[in-house]
């Protein structure tokens, strides 16, 4: 049933010339317009239609393109798309096919940090309560680090200048490149693995955005986040932020600060170390001087507040504190002394370090200085004891005993002061110079009175 | 006291100091921690001393086993 003139084709004939001519036509071409209904199937493809005010055309993103596309592409997202129009003869429909995909306004690399410093941060990865201390004092360091680049020779040169004296265990791996972001990943949790890493440091020197691209890709900051040592983030300049900054416990501007972060910990640690040393022997000694005063004080006060108490007692309780005192001072000194002994042998002892001989010096000062100190302090009070003694001598009661006065006592010890306080028929004690009289009292006279017999 | 971790050591005399400090033990008392204090101090010097320098690079063996070996550093003349 032809027409005059026309051929008449088949759908198909029809469907191969459009073909032919839309993919002719348009072998590569860039589009402008904004993605909507994005959707990723089961086969690693996604589907999608770019769209402007008016018009819109379907478009494909085939699996192993989709790879090379670093952001994440999504509904609303203005985009710049290079790719081929092809028919797709069975639906009589035409679409684009996607080789490259660019956002608009920022760059792609821009906007995959963008996208994923956002979604991290909604599940709370950056949260100031989930990061973990430093150990006070790391010996084991970590560094997931290029075994060729200049960060690890940046690190070693602070580490070694320094403070040698740390172990550390660096995990090669690359630091830029396809596979750069799965080796710096699986180095972590290598390291981990060991078990006895205290801290990891994970970085590399400078570069451009790209060549630090891998730091900020999502298994890196899964790994951070899994790690279980703490983990120090010190990627290429102090302007360089990457999403391992976010994620790691600690950032450090550059690899060297990194070090140094690690190093300055340990040198803190040697000198809280010394500090409380010194403060233990002074707190000792300000507490022996506190209890010689305290003795002194307690030996004066008494006698002069409560003649009462009996004198013999006294006298002995006197040559009792005394023996005693003048024992504890003696086997302090010896003690202490020999602590120290101990502790300056055990110091001496260690294998000697260049770095370390400061500080050995020091708890070598401070043990010796403290037994000086000590006996020093300690022979000072023990003189100042005889020379207090003697006033407590001259202060006895005794003394005006020795003079012919005497002390009238009840049984119960009391002093007697007036005649009221006893009756006739009742025992009192007299204290002499040199013994003591028991006497019965016959009569009590009070002042100005007649006897009471 | 080796049953201690360094950071226990630590934290213990720095218990022992400022109780000592506080000058509210009786002296029997501040004797006793006093010595304490000496012994923790000594460990922990001798727990810093024991740290060494050793620089190790992690390696796989054919089973995949995590090892490690002694590193020398990046070549000097690298960028």
């Amino acid at each position: 049933m032809g027409r005059q003139g026309s051929t008449v084709l088949t759908v198909s004939e029809l469907t191969e010339k459009l073909r032919a001519l839309l993919e002719e036509r348009f072998p590569v071409v860039w589009v402008e317009g904004e993605i909507s209904n994005f959707k990723v199937y089961g086969s690693g493809h996604a589907y999608f239609t770019l769209k402007d005010g008016s018009s819109q055309i379907r478009a494909v993103l085939f699996k192993n393109r989709a790879r090379r596309i670093r952001f994440e592409p999504g509904d609303g997202l203005s985009v710049l798309a290079m790719g081929s129009v092809e028919v797709y003869p069975q639906r009589g429909e035409y679409q684009l096919v996607v080789e490259l995909l660019e956002p608009r306004g920022l760059g792609a690399l821009q906007l995959a940090f963008e996208q994923l410093k956002a979604r991290l941060a909604a599940e709370g990865l950056f949260d100031e309560g989930r990061k973990r201390e430093l150990p006070r004092f790391p010996r084991k360091i970590g560094i997931v680090t290029s075994p060729s680049g200049a960060a690890i020779r940046d690190m070693l040169r602070v580490i070694g200048r320094r403070f040698g004296e740390l172990h550390i265990v660096l995990a090669p791996a690359r630091v830029q490149g396809d596979d750069a972001a799965e080796e710096i990943a699986q180095g972590i949790r290598d390291l981990n693995a060991l078990g006895d890493v205290d801290v990891i440091i994970v970085g590399r020197g400078g570069g451009s955005l790209e060549d630090l691209w891998a730091f900020n890709e999502e298994v890196v900051a899964r790994a951070i986040v899994a790690s279980k040592a703490p983990i120090i983030s010190a990627v290429g300049h102090e302007v360089d932020v990457t999403i391992s900054d976010f994620v790691a416990d600690l950032r450090a501007p550059t690899p060297s600060a990194a070090a140094e972060l690690v190093v300055r910990e340990k040198q803190a640690i040697v000198e809280s170390v010394a500090d409380l040393t010194h403060r233990l022997r002074r707190a000792m000694g300000r507490r022996l001087e506190q209890e010689r005063r305290r003795m002194e004080a307690l030996a004066t006060r008494r006698v002069l507040a409560d003649p009462a108490r009996p004198l013999r007692d006294r006298h002995r309780r006197v040559d009792d504190a005394r023996a005693r005192f003048h024992h504890a001072l003696d086997a302090l000194v010896r003690r202490a002394a020999h602590r120290f002994e101990l502790a300056t042998a055990g110091l001496r002892a260690g294998s000697p370090r260049a770095r370390l001989t400061r500080d050995r010096h020091r708890y070598e000062r401070s043990g010796s200085s403290l037994r000086t100190e000590m006996s020093r302090a300690l022979e000072a009070g023990r003189h100042r004891f005889g020379v207090s003694a003697g006033r407590l001598d001259s202060l006895s009661p005794l003394a005006v005993l020795a003079r012919g006065y005497s002390l009238t006592r009840t049984p119960d010890g009391r002093i007697v002061r007036s005649a009221r306080q006893i009756r006739a028929g009742e025992d009192v004690e007299v204290l002499l110079d040199e013994g003591r009289l028991d006497c019965r009292v016959t009569a009590t006279r009070e002042p100005n009175e007649r006897p009471h017999v | 006291m080796s049953d201690l971790t360094f950071e226990e050591c630590l934290a213990r005399l720095e218990e022992i100091v400022a109780d000592l400090e506080s000058g509210n033990l009786p002296l029997e008392e501040s004797l006793k921690v006093f010595e304490e204090g000496v012994a923790l101090s000594r460990h922990c010097g001798r727990y810093l001393e024991d740290a060494e320098r050793r620089i190790e690079i992690l390696a796989k063996d054919e089973s995949g086993a995590l090892g490690t070996r002694p590193f020398a550093g990046p070549p000097d003349d690298e960028p």
